[in-house]
């Protein structure tokens, strides 16, 4: 599904990502942990070549990323979902505009009715109808949050990118959007890559854990391996 | 210091030439975003029209109360008009209109791209299957250059109101004394190097704003810097255009003549 090989990218003389490892299969979580700075936001951006990796490879639902031309590209970016960390909301359009766009984009609206119905699903989803007419700068934290679910739903894509989707968050509405990830997961039996901090989007969601170190994938296992790793890092970062 | 700083120029200003080679690249080759394209023509045209309607009438009042004692001296009064149109027309009116753009326009395109930048937008668009530098640079390169010349003529039509006032407040002149006046020593040819200047102009504050926009580095006070040195870059470079056109515009009279 996601294959990643002696991927490495270099800014200036900062090598952020050295030798990077990595094969997730069909349906699995995997979380994706390391310190601030060390370029997790990065890896996956160079997944979906918004930063061109410098040597490796990077293969995803059997296509060679690095190889692609622009429209397959295109093709391809449209079945992976990314939220951002910052949720990158378009803050001159409405809701309803943010989650048109992708739709629209992609010649995937159909008729008005198909659009109008598909923004409301995506809404549902996430439990906020009622903000459709609102702008971006209107909503909270984790509304934003959100919405931005929403949009990276809304093309029903086969894997979804998570860039730190509980971070800044209440533990309460952190929580509750590791359930919708979970649930839409279910839902739709996408495979999924969480980069987070929070501990207990973790243990909700992870199937598999990495840890990003120096540039490498240093470690990986199941949550209760984690627990109770050697390593000191790990062993403080999970008790 | 010194050394490092005109480093930092001159790698901006080669940053800059790639960046203009790349939006000519998406300018001459479709898909065009052409709804866009109106849309950012509309707004840019909606956002200025007041302002510089403003500063021109002004500008055309102004000029024309302090030319005026000179041309007394001289017994030259009814020069007056002639001089101020053809002031306008060559040179105030591009050059003023193409800096209250940069004031505006430039620094509005610099901070709304970079702070697009800053927060990833341009990022989510990228992978929304949009090229950004169409959708977002290419459209409002073409919305300057293409309003540019049209806020410049219609901020000379409004400058010669002001102007006609300020002759007015000294004696009556009828509205068609003036504008025979205005017009007589200009001809049809001073149009085309002012027309040809503000499409310059305006292509300049597009490519600049949106060039220290899309490259505004990390964190909010990007975004401030962006658009401050939008600004700053764009004045720069219209008074550049404006000597290089002139220049050249010499130089061809000299060969006809
Ligand atoms: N476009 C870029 N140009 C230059 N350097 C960059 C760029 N993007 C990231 N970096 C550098 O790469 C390193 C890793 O950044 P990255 O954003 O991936 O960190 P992160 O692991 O996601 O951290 P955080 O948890 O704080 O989000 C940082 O040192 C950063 O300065
Ligand atoms: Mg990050």
């Amino acid at each position: 599904m996601v294959r990643l090989e002696h991927l490495n990218k270099t800014f200036q003389d900062n090598e952020v990502l050295k030798d990077v490892n990595l094969s997730i299969p069909r349906g699995e979580n995997a979380v994706i942990i390391g310190q601030s700075g060390i370029g997790k936001s990065v890896l996956i951006k160079c997944m979906v070549r918004l930063l061109e990796p410098d040597a490796g490879l990077i293969e995803i639902l059997g296509e060679e990323v690095t190889r692609l031309e622009e429209e397959k590209l295109n093709a391809l970016r449209k079945k992976i979902g990314f939220l951002f960390q910052g949720n990158a909301l378009y803050d001159s359009m409405s809701v309803r505009e943010n989650l048109e766009f992708p739709l629209v984009r992609n010649n995937m609206a159909g008729t008005k009715k198909d659009l109008e119905h598909k923004v409301l699903e995506a809404l549902d989803n996430v439990g906020l109808r009622k903000t459709i007419d609102m702008m971006p700068s209107e909503l909270s934290g984790g509304m934003k949050k959100r919405i931005g679910l929403a949009r990276t739903l809304i093309l029903k894509p086969e894997i979804i990118l998570y860039d730190e989707p509980t971070t800044g968050l209440d533990p309460i509405t952190s929580k509750e959007i590791s359930n919708l990830i979970i649930s839409l997961q279910q839902q739709y039996h996408t495979t999924s890559i969480i980069i987070t901090h929070d501990i207990s989007c973790v243990e909700i969601t992870a199937n598999k854990i990495h840890v990003l170190k120096d540039g490498i994938l240093y470690a990986s296992g199941r949550y209760e391996e984690m627990k109770q790793s050697n390593d000191p890092w790990i062993y403080n970062f999970f008790n | 210091m010194d050394n490092e700083r005109s480093n930092n120029i001159l790698s901006d200003l080669t940053g800059l030439a790639k960046f203009t080679g790349r939006v000519v690249h998406h300018l001459i080759n479709p898909p065009f975003e052409n709804r866009e394209m109106l849309k950012q023509s509309y707004f840019i045209g909606y956002k200025t029209l007041p302002l510089i309607a403003v500063t021109a009438f002004i500008l055309g009042l102004v000029l024309t109360l302090q030319s005026r004692p000179v041309l007394v001296d001289f017994g030259a009064e009814t020069l007056l008009p002639g001089m101020i149109s053809v002031s306008i027309v060559r040179e105030i009116g591009p050059v003023v209109t193409a800096l209250i753009c940069a004031g505006k326009i430039g620094s509005g395109i610099g901070a709304e791209l970079g702070s697009m930048k800053v927060t990833e937008q341009i990022d989510a668009m990228e992978v929304s299957g949009t090229n950004p530098m169409k959708f977002l640079v290419a459209t409002r390169v073409v919305a300057t250059t293409l309003m540019l010349p049209i806020l410049v003529f219609f901020a000379d039509a409004i400058s010669f109101i002001g102007s006609f006032i300020a002759v007015n407040l000294h004696g009556d002149i009828s509205a068609r004394l003036f504008l025979t006046d205005a017009f007589t020593p200009l001809h049809f040819y001073d149009l085309i190097p002012a027309t040809i200047k503000s499409f310059f102009f305006g292509f300049a504050i597009g490519v600049i704003g949106c060039y220290k926009g899309y490259t505004a580095g990390f964190g909010t006070e990007a975004v401030g810097r962006a658009a401050n040195s939008a600004v700053v870059v764009a004045s720069v470079a219209i008074f550049v255009i404006d000597m290089l056109v002139v220049q050249l515009q010499h130089s061809m009279e000299a060969l006809q003549f």
